[in-house]
């Protein structure tokens, strides 16, 4: 079981709710998927008509599938392109680039109660939660905040999970977020994914609660795994201007155009590919470099970070 | 191809174990140059690298079925080798699917794996033909194997496995099967946090070395494993150096002479691997140990002139957390037979094909 991208086919797409569209992916060789589980993410390269996306959808299949994997993807009017295209555009058949799953969400499997709170489309994650905590027994319950339209738009995903509860807009159905938190036993972990508003009040609520951080997780995508806004580096030595586009890496880009860098984690935390920094201004993502030496702005790290802004110019 | 095991051969009592020559070749030899100190040495674990051991995921190689076997009796004298907490059942079965999956695929000889399906609940069944071993079960059930499924493959794999639980921006070792590790205690180690079990590392800590490595861990991602080597060394080719055992190999460590220390004196290198286990988010931290005496390691013109070197300069804190203090003069003095002082080319490498 080791890889870095797949190539996947979309079997099906379905609108299930007016702007919540479900789309079914089966790897396009045929073969097997890799298992994923309760919490992961999947990251599709969407070709789109301006440029290409890489958006991060939860996967609602049953966990550890490996014929199909599913994501629901609500379309967003400030979309930056990617729920557009999905909606618009994708089509059964389609072949798209992706990632291996990554899961940046999983359940803490020592609570002792599962405690979830979801707004509209941020349910997803949890309906691979509910499959795993229905298997395993653990004592969980999920509240779910929504249009009142929308409460049986994810029924296939619901039969036989009798923990659920639904909260909308109005007169008592509004949920009371400090009453619930105030309600729960000992040992109960929080999990929270929705609008930053509603994760904000639901951490606020928790923390003004005395909920310890450690029993308290908030879903965030696509933070800090890769890219960034695109740059332009120079590479002194070898007398070569790299384009960065913001889906790669320095590095990547540095290996793009033939040049011979030293790496070796290509995450951050060896320190071997560490380069000069001869002139520009960093954004340092690394492990390695003392908060001095990314005062002094003369060394960075191409494997994870970035220009701050404008050119950098390498010593390669 | 073809593995000519050795099933008869012990790691305790007369120490009858022996590396083939072509055991000796593909010695992971861990020092790319005369002088050793600790360093973030993890880089993906690939099929290739400058020993064959890493053609595969999981290596399996001459001393498998007798590795298999000590492993069982250090087991019936200790069961507590293995242990598992409660929250840790679902990287169970991520454990036993990835080895299965894994050694089915690179040994097909030796392994094969029968699915009905792949979601729990599905009828598996496994060959180990090595060990004599047909198992029908399902996938997903405990009650269906003769022990739970972290011990029921790790029993059937060399080395020794750990499985560390991620939550709280840390990782916790709550899951291990470790009957051959260097000195160090599963019973005593089993639910602590990462900082906490590599307390006693010296030098490490002071140059921030498993502040980066947690970091770079608990970003590890699923279909990349990672690797590196480390090592140590031991008395006699013995797997169980642990300290409920002390009493038994500790005092050999009085027995090395500079004239029998070729024989006596191994060298430890042990493989860890890293992967992100895909149900429960967990990493399994296997660390497979492969062992060599002076003798088989200066038949390689340049691992012996190396490991003169590197012994030599060894700083002393870590010759004391080796525990290498007793027998390392004696080493030393057997070693300096085979170091002429050229200068060696850097890299791992044997730098030759045959023997």
């Amino acid at each position: 079981m080791i890889g870095e991208t797949l190539r996947l086919k979309v079997a099906a797409v379905a609108d299930i709710a007016p702007g919540l569209r479900h789309v079914r992916l089966v790897a396009a060789d045929g073969g097997k998927l890799p298992p994923a589980a309760a919490g992961a993410h999947v990251q599709l390269v969407l070709a789109g008509a301006t440029r290409t996306h890489r958006n991060a959808y939860s996967l609602v299949s049953r966990p550890g599938a490996r014929d199909a994997w599913e994501i629901i993807v609500r379309r967003v009017p400030t979309s930056r392109g990617g729920s557009a295209y999905v909606h618009e555009s994708l089509q059964a058949g389609d072949v798209l680039e992706a990632g291996w799953p990554g899961n940046l969400f999983a359940p803490v499997r020592t609570a002792r109660r599962q405690l979830m709170i979801a707004g509209g489309i941020g349910i997803t994650p949890f309906l691979s939660y509910l499959a795993e905590f229905a298997f395993s027994g653990v004592e969980h319950a999920l509240h779910v905040c929504c249009r009142e339209s929308e409460r049986h738009a994810f029924d296939p995903w619901l039969a036989d999970r009798p923990h659920v509860a639904w909260h909308w807009d109005a007169d008592g159905h509004r949920l009371d977020i400090p009453a619930l938190l105030a309600a729960q036993p000992m040992g109960t972990h929080l999990y929270v994914c929705g609008p930053a508003a509603m994760n904000d009040e639901v951490l606020a609520a928790a923390a003004a609660a005395g909920w310890p951080d450690t029993h308290v997780h908030c879903e965030h995508f696509g933070s800090a795994l890769s890219g960034g806004e695109a740059f332009r580096a120079f590479l002194a030595r070898s007398g070569i201007e790299v384009d960065v586009a913001e889906d790669e890496s320095l590095l990547d880009a540095i290996e793009r155009v033939g040049v011979k860098a030293p790496c070796l984690c290509r995450g951050g935390a060896c320190g071997v590919c560490v380069t000069p920094l001869l002139e520009g201004e960093a954004e340092h993502r690394d492990h390695v470099l003392s908060a001095e030496e990314r005062a002094a702005g003369r060394l960075i790290m191409p494997c994870v970070s970035r220009a701050r802004a404008g050119r950098l110019v390498l010593d390669l | 191809m073809t593995i000519a095991f050795k099933p008869d051969e012990t790691f305790r009592g007369d120490y009858t174990y022996r590396n083939s020559d072509a055991a000796v070749l593909r010695f992971p030899f861990p020092f790319p140059e005369d002088r050793y100190m600790y360093s973030v040495n993890i880089e993906p674990h690939v099929r290739s690298g400058p020993s064959d051991v890493f053609l595969r995921p999981f290596d399996v190689d001459e001393h498998y079925i007798a590795e298999c076997r000590d492993k069982a009796i250090t087991l019936e004298r200790d069961p507590g080798r293995c242990q598992v907490l409660p929250h840790m059942m679902l990287a169970q079965w991520d454990t036993l699917e990835l080895l299965m999956e894994s050694l089915s695929a690179d040994y097909p000889a030796l392994f094969s794996l029968v699915k009905e399906g792949d979601d729990f609940g599905s009828r598996w069944t496994w060959t180990n033909r090595p060990l004599g071993i047909e198992q029908r079960f399902i996938f997903g059930d405990p009650a269906t194997l003769p022990c739970e499924p972290f011990e029921y493959i790790t029993r059937q794999a060399q080395g020794d496995f750990a499985i560390c639980d991620q939550r709280d921006n840390n990782l916790y070792m709550d899951a291990g099967m470790v009957t051959s590790q260097a000195d160090w205690s599963l019973e005593f180690d089993v639910g602590m946090s990462f900082m906490e079990w590599h307390g006693p590392v010296p030098l490490a800590h002071q140059t921030g070395v498993f502040e980066r490595a947690l970091k770079y861990l608990l970003m590890l991602r699923l279909g990349q494993p990672v690797r590196r080597l480390n090592w140590t060394m031991t008395i006699n080719p013995r797997l169980d150096t642990s300290p409920e055992s002390f009493p038994e190999w500790g005092p050999d460590r009085a027995s090395v002479t500079p004239d029998n220390a070729g024989r006596k004196v191994h060298l430890r290198v042990e493989l860890q691997t890293l992967w992100r286990l895909p149900r429960s988010n967990a990493i399994l931290f296997p660390i497979r140990c492969y062992l060599a005496s002076l003798e088989d390691l200066a038949r390689v013109p340049k691992w012996g002139a190396r490991l003169h070197r590197v012994l030599s300069t060894l700083p002393p804190e870590l010759v004391e957390y080796k525990g290498l203090t007793r027998y390392l003069p004696a080493a030393l003095e057997w070693l300096a037979r085979h170091d002429d002082g050229r200068e060696l080319p850097v890299g791992t490498e044997s730098g030759i094909t045959t023997l």
